[in-house]
């Protein structure tokens, strides 16, 4: 079987700091991860790489089978398939919600204009925005805007998503509300690599939980291990620091 | 327990801060009112209105002043500006380049449009048909001031462009680019058009500069069809020896400046908006 991702002895620098050393891992078709670990751990750079939005300094990225960092590859094409969602958001101010949606299925995919606002309404709606449609970034709520840019990833039949902490940036009463769109995704089996502190997303919802520290994997298994049983002292250490703050 | 140290006493001055601070305004005041006195009684009042408000030579500017002056110095505004704002977003994505020579070309245009004088452009346009032997700028000498002021402008306006394009957060890209848009689409859907928003404020500054700069076209040799506003008051005053014309023109550029001024601070004001 063809993994929806897989990273081999993935190596990055950043000058000299070297924030990946070595990553080796699969994400399979439907299955929902997610990556754990302290900030500099490496989780977004690793996540970045899979769409090449930084560019490892050594060892290969395959999506879909297809090696992204063969110089030859048509990345865009590659994108395309590829729905990432970000920690800021990062939906564009100068259009609305729907425009949002629709412009990169217009631009990107060819859709003309009536079919793009037909998919923008439906993924919209999905999200629980169909009311925003004609609201600026501006005018919404983190939460809100967060699904806009998830109906906007999503408008593009995407085969897998990246979540690049996509509730670190939301006041705390809002996470919800992005979280459930999340479980709902995984729940009509789309494949999703999702780097997060929200622990009990992770132990609900992931296939599979990734822990991370210092630019290596440091531990790779069913969240009842990885979170409930961790074998690793490291490991241990980030949660109880994570789960238990006041110590 | 003979030399006790004395507790200096606290400074008292002589003149209370508030006292100090009432007679400094009223130095100043009597400063003002001497030289507002000097002014009335030492000018020749009769004189100067006849050189500079003299109402009979005021109306010879009528009604040539608006059909031809102002409407040229608008067309010579207007297209130099659109020609400075194409270059100049030109020169700004060439300044930002990945390509080695675009940045340099950028970098050079920009420097020297912007360390020479404007006037020494539009005295070398003057010599362009001897350098370019069958060459013509296109639309005569609408085409010469439109050249010069878009030249001069386009270094500015890069500028500002560069400016607006890099306040464009990195993450803007990054999510154009992972829906699938190359490069160049990124940079037209989604860069551009904030860029643009962004820089409406110093550009319609940009707009105001090249409005007075339209004057140098004073020095393009201009036959009269072609007369701006600064030309135009120039030419009537030395017919008349008489220097109104030269302030009813002085006037007419105040008419529009004053106004756009204020529009630039408003919509500086809101600037933190969106849309």
């Amino acid at each position: 079987m063809t993994h929806a991702i897989e990273l081999a002895d993935l190596h990055k620098y950043f000058g000299k700091n070297e924030v990946l050393r070595g990553i080796d891992m699969t994400v399979d078709p439907g299955q929902v991860v997610c990556v754990i670990g302290p900030s500099g751990s490496g989780k977004s750079t690793l996540l970045r790489c899979v769409n090449l939005l930084e560019v490892p300094t050594r060892g290969k990225v395959f999506v879909e089978g297809v090696e992204v960092t063969d110089p030859d590859v048509d990345i865009d094409a590659v994108r395309r398939r590829i729905g990432m969602v970000f920690q800021q958001f990062n939906l564009f101010p100068h259009m609305t919600a729907l425009q949002n949606v629709m412009i990169a299925q217009q631009r990107v995919l060819k859709r003309s204009k009536k079919e793009a606002e037909v998919v923008a309404r439906d993924n919209l709606n999905k999200v629980g925005v169909g009311e925003k449609c004609d609201s600026y970034p501006a005018q919404l709520s983190g939460g809100q805007q967060q699904r806009v840019a998830i109906a906007r990833a999503l408008a593009m039949n995407p085969d897998l998503m990246l979540f690049d902490e996509p509730t670190s940036a939301l006041d705390p009463e809002l996470v919800g509300d992005v979280l459930a769109v999340m479980r709902k995704l995984a729940e009509e089996g789309m494949t999703m690599l999702v780097v997060t502190h929200e622990m009990g997303f992770a132990r609900e919802v992931a296939d599979r939980v990734v822990f991370m520290d210092g630019g290596v994997i440091v531990e790779d298994g069913a969240p009842a291990q990885v979170i409930g049983a961790p074998s690793q002292e490291r490991t241990r250490t980030f949660l109880r620091r994570v789960l238990h703050p006041e110590g | 327990m003979a030399d006790q140290p004395k507790t200096a006493e606290p400074a008292r001055a002589r003149l209370s801060p508030r006292k100090k601070r009432q007679i400094s305004r009223g130095v100043q005041y009597v400063i003002l009112v001497v030289a507002l006195v000097a002014l009335i009684l030492y000018a020749d009042w009769g004189k100067l209105a006849e050189s500079f408000a003299e109402p009979d030579v005021a109306r010879t500017t009528l009604p040539e002043l608006f059909t031809i002056a102002l409407r040229n110095t608008v067309i010579y505004t207007i297209g130099g500006f659109a020609l400075s704002f194409l270059l100049g977003l030109l020169l700004a994505l060439m300044r930002l380049s990945e390509v080695r020579p675009y940045r340099w070309i950028a970098i050079v245009y920009i420097e020297i449009f912007r360390g020479l004088p404007a006037l020494l452009i539009f005295l070398l346009i003057n010599y362009l048909p001897l350098a370019l032997p069958g060459f013509q700028v296109p639309f005569g000498t609408y085409g010469q001031g439109i050249l010069g002021l878009g030249m001069v402008g386009a270094a500015y306006q890069a500028e500002v462009f560069r400016a607006g394009l890099q306040a464009v957060p990195k993450g803007q890209t990054e999510a154009a680019r992972s829906l699938g848009m190359s490069a160049m689409r990124a940079q037209f859907t989604v860069v551009i058009p904030q860029a643009i928003r962004m820089v409406i404020p110093p550009t319609m500054n940009q707009f105001v500069a090249l409005l007075k700069d339209s004057s140098l076209v004073l020095f393009l040799g201009v036959s009269s069809q072609y007369v701006e506003l600064a030309k135009f008051g120039n030419d009537l005053a030395s017919t008349h020896s008489n220097a109104t014309p030269i302030m009813i023109t002085g006037l007419t550029y105040l008419i529009v400046t004053i106004p756009l001024g204020y529009l630039v601070t408003r919509l500086e004001g809101r600037k933190g908006r969106t849309i």
